[in-house]
């Protein structure tokens, strides 16, 4: 094979991948508009206009107002929630060297929720206002999302603290991750068991993730750390596929590691408790997400970073949707994921990667101009 | 030209010393085996030299300049490192590849990039698979695939922990004629680790023998003899000469193996299963 030859072949495989992605996007924006009319009830025909045109004089008050004021933050927040969560768990799958690693994994969710629970039950910050959970009403909600943040960045503190005077290896993150989760759920428990129902019933209610808690403000803010967390990786995008390969050979490579790996596990820890902080724990996305574009993609993470960013924000647009409109009453999103995502995993795993969608496996495959 | 100058390195790891002393230097174009039994620093000298390991005392220079002086990315300009163990995860061949010029980009691989890590694809039969993943391949072309990223880094020193590692005898000489072939072709300087002592005679200019930590021999083909065996292995060798190269044959009759089986050694592994089994059951 001629040296030209072997070259367009690897930018066209290249290119090959990077199409899947485009398509990704293209499906979710198609998801998006989908979710927003089924969301909104409003017509595609009002729903484009009154979202390109807004100031159109055709467009409905009513339906205007439901489009722009539930219906658009409410997709924004499943879009950044699940570009926050994707990229997340595709960095930590990396740093921490372990399939199973997601934003989760080192107890960050518990100790967002303990948090939350020591701002409603301590701070008072939440009261239930009616009988039923679905008029839940947190008082206050500033105090408990800042408590939320506030004790899963501590939790942060306590991995980085750990790696850093025990220079632990990254099998031990994870478990250490798993002994900090068990101490932060048996706080939740001990709260719960010490406050009235009502209490109870309000951390709960806390706990699931929903799409419709966060106003525009606290997306702007959300989005603006996920964009410097987003950047940061993708700039490191090669460096983490020198890891994949050891760490030693990603030294020899020039590379600090000791830094690209704190430095990760802190920018995706601040993604995961922003999100959790504001929307509650919402399960899966990290995992999911990256595996999917994993097998389809390979492990280059010029592929996986973005790939992962774009599946978590597709799946929880349409868990979110589904959540919305299968029952009568409306599903947090948590559930919905969860029982989505358990599933699907179960049939990734069960199915291996050597037998990949034999249709796209072969369309990413195939070589231009010649045979396999 | 002098490529790699080591001057009294000594090495502690938890109190231990592990390198002590130790002190050679080497040039461009020149294959440098590393050998010894197992335990004796061999690695250890060789993570020093990539600064993995920082020296207790001593210096090492590479182009003329101190290591522990350079930055980890002008290092990575001048070392490539083979460590004994990768992962190989789920990325081609063509990827695994140019990974090695990470050193020498910021943002992104360019076409240019591309051309030097298919060349060396090339020197190393491997243009046929760029677009296997890694993870899917055999492991003496994964190997290869090792060999190919850390060239692609267009090293002025090579640094290989146990290249033949877990090959079978085809590839370890096919893997080591395309390392000796690259390496020449390109005249890098290469210091390797090896157990196979008939291996390195094959494709090394130098040998370096090492016991506790010590340097005890080095020199060419004629540092490989009797007396050397016995001194940094414990056991009596021929040295006879096959074409000119030396080729080391342990004699059926070791004094020491006497010993062994005379302090009932041999009679003890015999046993030592039915013993295990033995625990369990009752």
């Amino acid at each position: 094979m001629m040296s030209d030859e072997g070259i367009k072949g690897f930018i066209a495989h290249n290119r090959r991948k990077t199409l899947f992605i485009a398509a990704l996007i293209a499906m979710t924006v198609l998801a998006s508009f989908l979710a927003l009319g089924f969301n909104t009830e409003v017509a595609m025909g009002d729903l484009l206009r009154i979202v390109f045109d807004r100031d159109n004089p055709s467009n409905d008050y009513i339906d205007e107002t439901l489009v722009w004021g539930l219906g658009i933050p409410r997709i924004l927040s499943a879009l950044l929630a699940g570009i926050a969560l994707g990229v997340a768990g595709a960095v930590m799958q990396c740093v921490l060297r372990n399939p199973l690693g997601s934003p989760y994994t080192l107890g960050i969710s518990n100790a967002a929720a303990f948090g939350a629970s020591i701002g409603i039950v301590v701070l008072g910050g939440g009261l239930i206002a009616g009988q039923s959970t679905a008029s839940v009403v947190i008082d206050n909600p500033i105090i408990v999302t800042v408590s939320a943040f506030a004790w899963a960045m501590i939790a942060t503190g306590i991995i980085i603290v750990l790696v850093k005077i025990t220079k632990v290896s990254p099998e031990t993150m994870v478990l250490a991750g798993v002994a900090l989760s068990s101490i932060f759920s048996a706080g939740i428990s001990l709260l719960q068991y010490m406050y009235n129902e009502y209490a109870l019933s309000t951390i709960v209610f806390w706990q699931f993730g929903d799409m419709g808690k966060a106003s525009m403000e606290q997306l702007y803010l959300i989005a603006a750390v996920t964009l410097v967390a987003c950047v940061y990786f993708l700039y490191h995008r090669l460096d983490y596929n020198a890891l994949d390969v050891g760490d030693d050979v990603a030294s020899s490579l020039g590379i600090n590691v000791n830094g690209l790996r704190i430095a990760s596990l802190i920018l995706a820890s601040m993604l995961t408790a922003i999100v959790v902080s504001f929307m509650g724990i919402i399960a899966f996305i990290g995992l999911l997400g990256p595996h999917i574009v994993r097998r389809f993609l390979g492990n280059d993470h010029r592929h996986v970073l973005v790939g992962s960013m774009i599946m978590g924000a597709l799946i929880l647009v349409v868990s979110d949707c589904i959540g919305q409109n299968i029952a009568d009453f409306t599903l947090p999103v948590g559930i919905v994921t969860s029982f989505l995502g358990g599933p699907l995993f179960l049939y990734l795993l069960v199915r291996g990667y050597r037998r990949r969608n034999a249709s796209v496996a072969s369309f990413l495959r195939r070589k231009t101009g010649g045979s396999e | 030209m002098k490529v790699l100058e080591i001057e009294d390195v000594c090495f502690s790891y938890d109190s231990r010393e592990i390198l002590k002393k130790v002190s050679f230097d080497t040039e461009n174009n020149t294959i440098v085996s590393i050998l010894g039994p197992n335990g004796v620093g061999k690695t250890t000298l060789l993570k020093c030299i990539c600064n993995l390991h920082k020296p207790s005392s001593g210096s090492i220079r590479i182009d003329g300049e101190d290591v522990s002086s350079m930055s980890p990315k002008e290092l990575a300009r001048k070392v490539a490192y083979v460590p004994q163990k990768t992962n190989a995860t789920h990325t081609t061949v063509f990827d695994s590849v140019l990974i090695g010029r990470r050193p020498h980009v910021d943002w992104s691989m360019s076409e240019n990039d591309m051309e030097i890590a298919w060349s060396v694809m090339e020197s190393l039969g491997l243009q046929d698979m760029s677009l296997s993943y890694v993870d899917e391949i055999s492991g003496g072309e994964f190997q290869k695939v090792q060999i190919a990223r850390a060239i692609t880094q267009e090293p002025s020193l090579l640094i290989l922990d146990e290249p033949s590692n877990n090959l079978d005898i085809a590839n370890q000489h096919i893997t080591m004629r395309m390392v000796h072939h690259v390496v020449k072709e390109h005249g890098i300087c290469t210091v390797m680790t090896m157990h196979d002592i008939n291996l390195a005679t094959y494709y090394s200019d130098r040998y370096l023998f090492m016991k506790n930590g010590e340097v005890v021999a080095y020199g060419g083909n004629e540092v490989i003899t009797p007396e050397t065996i016995r001194r940094v292995y414990g056991i009596e060798v021929d040295v006879i000469d096959h074409d000119g190269q030396p080729i080391v044959i342990p004699k059926r009759n070791q004094p020491q193996y006497d010993n062994l089986v005379g302090a009932g050694v041999g009679g003890h592994n015999h046993h030592r299963p039915h013993h295990h089994h033995h625990d369990h059951e009752h």
